[in-house]
């Protein structure tokens, strides 16, 4: 079967007048299945916009093909093209004045008449994408009085309404809060699954791509590496795209932690809620952690009925209420 | 306890709500029947006042007779009534001043109205910025500066035109502003076909209008002062420029424009979203943009040629509509701006006039004074949250 988008020996970058073109990307094979939910990460200025405007047929290819569902996308009319392939950017629409709705029903353009008349059909596939992303309360308000994520939801619905098997992201979650960003992901990972779309989001959202997405595209100078999450993580590759000075990808933990400045390690004991989030806040702090008790050594302890923290440096022990008791004697003790 | 409430109230304020409830839903029903078969009756455009419409095309009717009504002869109106349906009037010189001067004058001004406020939104969707307007593009420079050759370049014309005479100079002028603007919109589509974003476009038609503008200030510096007061007479602005021989090349214009204008709604829809979703959208936004600044160049070329660089409508008119209407689809928006357009324009044209009085202010001067108050209410109660 010829997956919905497909890419052959493609070059992407800029023409650049009187100079040599600007190469962000060549003999790229890539290829988008159904039912999957891509992520595309890679580090700021690699050219992940510039392989998303590509693949969305509004760049030209330096060289190479994009095909969509096996023809060259060079050879579709736009509103062909806007049948099988939806995108989602950034930037929010401005103001206007339309409901959440209207906004949604633009997303059936290319299936409209020259006016944009909506048939019955056209309605119940506005609805049903309005249902896809839990959103029919959004339908009857003005666009004016919605928040950033939910309007974001509507242009993914928007995106939806338009019926493409492909679905190109360019950071969609970027304008949003933590919560939000987790809905927006876990949202599309369920839309990929449940309507067989196939959809690339790029994101800066590591931990959050880690995650949700079924495979990843690493781009870094060398190429994009394409697999499961978790097998770019174990062999490196993960870490190897992002490193950068004083900056270290914490395998075992997921994510991206700044490197402790040589300091002397510290031991927290205990396996509750509060060592961890001693950890955290040791970590936080600048300090390396030790997994074996050492010169330094953090516990909880009771004093009397109340708990308290106990600070062992070398031998010398403190007891501490709370947490920024801690760290403020553990800096003026390493200082 | 709300239930206990209602029922003693069975008459009187129930039955009132009552009726209240089936007269709206009426009028919804109606409504809805109204605008579906052109497209504009679905759940797309809730919040959308598209019987306003209708009352814009009954001010319309009043305002275009008010027009032929109101001057600085008093004609009785069943006079004018006869006059425009042919008959005989008690006086030759009614049916004169109707039919060569006032008729002329309110289709010019309903004319130039349309003409401008559908410009300015082309140019506001297009470039989704709310300070657009028509001229943007740079084409009231263009035809200014060929105003600007003939009143203060020439020295014959240029006298002939000082003293007031004639149809010849008046003519000159209009193909002298004609010809600038047509060559300024020329330019602006070559590079229209070239560029790629919106912005370089509406850039480049500022900074077109400058240079033409310090143009036309070289002019003005080295010119004699009455020449240049013939000059500042034109930039006013004037709809009684049209003779009725004149009036057929306007309208032509004006209607290969709007219907151009009316056959870019789809991709003006699109444009909301900006540019890069209206391609996503399947839209050819090369084309789009070239119909635009077509349509633009054939409406404001046209207007301004005949009437002016008239200021302000074409700004405040895309707002009003909008503000009216309550909607961003262009659907509405389009014959909106079209309406609202001619009706602002005849206002304007009315006052302008001071009706018994034999004063005539500068058409600029109104449009801005009638126009700049009204566009702040109504942009004011959007702010508050009124769709």
């Amino acid at each position: 079967m010829t997956p919905p988008l497909e890419t052959r020996a493609l070059a992407i970058g800029y023409r650049r007048r009187g100079k040599s073109d600007l190469r962000l990307g060549h003999g790229l094979e890539l290829r988008l299945q159904r039912g999957k939910l891509v992520g595309l990460l890679g580090p700021n200025g690699i050219g992940k916009s510039t392989l998303l405007r590509t693949l969305a047929g509004v760049r030209k290819p330096l060289a190479g093909q994009v095909l969509i569902s096996g023809s060259d996308i060079a050879n579709l009319k736009p509103g062909e093209l806007a049948r099988h392939l939806s995108m989602v950017l950034t930037a929010l629409p401005p103001p206007m004045l339309m409901t959440g709705y209207g906004l949604v029903a633009l997303g059936r353009h290319p299936h409209t008449d020259w006016l944009g008349r909506m048939t019955p059909e056209d309605h119940s596939k506005v609805a049903a994408a309005l249902r896809a992303v839990k959103g029919e309360d959004l339908a009857e308000q003005a666009l004016a009085e919605l928040s950033d994520g939910q309007r974001q939801k509507l242009l993914i619905a928007r995106a939806l309404a338009q019926e493409s098997q492909i679905m190109l992201l360019d950071e969609p979650t970027a304008y949003l809060d933590l919560p939000r960003r987790i809905e927006t992901m876990s949202l599309l990972k369920r839309l990929a699954h449940s309507q067989q779309r196939a959809i690339l989001v790029s994101t800066h959202d590591l931990d959050l791509a880690l995650r949700s997405c079924d495979r990843l595209w690493l781009m870094s100078p060398a190429g994009i590496t394409v697999g499961a999450p978790e097998d770019l993580v174990l062999d490196g590759r993960l870490s190897e795209t992002f490193r950068a000075d004083g900056v270290r990808f914490d395998q075992r933990r997921g994510g991206f932690f700044l490197d402790p400045p040589g300091g002397r390690a510290i031991h927290v004991a205990g396996d509750s809620e509060e060592t961890a989030w001693m950890r955290r806040a040791v970590r936080r702090a600048g300090f390396a952690l030790n997994n074996e008790p050492g010169k330094i050594v953090v516990m909880r302890a009771q004093n009397g009925r109340e708990p308290i923290w106990k600070l062992r440096i070398n031998e010398s022990v403190t007891k501490h209420q709370t947490i920024e008791a801690v760290l403020n004697r553990l800096e003026g003790q390493l200082e | 306890m709300s239930q206990l409430a209602d029922k003693p109230a069975l008459s009187g304020a129930s039955l009132r709500g009552d009726w209240t409830r089936t007269r709206h839903s009426l009028t919804a029903q109606s409504e809805r029947y109204l605008w579906t078969w052109i497209g504009i009756g679905g759940r797309e455009f809730a919040g959308a006042r598209p019987l306003l419409l209708v009352a814009l095309f009954v001010a319309l009717g009043l305002l275009l007779l008010l027009n032929l009504a109101l001057g600085s002869a008093s004609i009785p109106p069943e006079q004018i009534l006869t006059i425009l349906l042919g008959g005989e009037a008690d006086h030759l010189s009614w049916t004169n001043i109707v039919l060569k001067f006032r008729l002329p004058k309110t289709a010019t001004a309903a004319l130039a109205g349309m003409a401008l406020g559908v410009s300015g939104l082309l140019m506001q969707t297009y470039f989704r910025n709310p300070l657009a307007e028509p001229f943007v593009l740079g084409v009231s420079s263009g035809a200014s500066l060929g105003v600007a050759l003939v009143v203060l370049g020439s020295g014959a014309v240029g006298g002939a035109l000082l003293a007031g005479l004639g149809l010849a100079g008046d003519l000159l002028l209009t193909t002298a502003a004609g010809a600038g603007a047509a060559l300024t919109m020329t330019l602006v589509l070559l590079v229209a076909v070239r560029v790629r974003s919106s912005v370089t476009l509406l850039i480049l038609g500022l900074m077109f209008g400058y240079f033409v503008g310090a143009l036309v200030s070289l002019l003005l510096y080295f010119a004699l002062p009455e020449r240049i007061q013939a000059y500042i007479n034109w930039t006013f602005g004037s709809f009684s420029g049209v003779t009725s021989a004149q009036l057929p090349i306007l309208a032509a214009f004006v209607v290969a424009g709007l219907l151009l204008a009316a056959a870019l709604v789809k991709p003006l829809n699109g444009l909301l979203l900006g540019e890069d979703y209206a391609r996503s959208l399947g839209i050819n936004l090369k084309r789009a943009r070239i119909g635009i600044v077509l349509a633009t160049a054939l409406l404001v070329s046209a207007v301004t040629a005949f009437c002016g660089p008239i200021a302000f409508i074409g700004i405040a008119v895309p707002h009003l509509s909008r503000g009216l209407l309550g909607s961003s689809d262009h659907r509405l928006l389009l014959p909106g701006a079209c309406l609202a357009g001619a009706c602002v324009a005849l206002c304007a044209a009315i006052i302008a006039e001071l009706p018994g009085n034999n004063l005539v202010l500068p058409l600029n001067v109104v449009t801005a004074f009638l126009g700049a108050p009204v566009v702040m209410l109504v942009l004011l109660r959007q702010a508050r949250g009124k769709l």
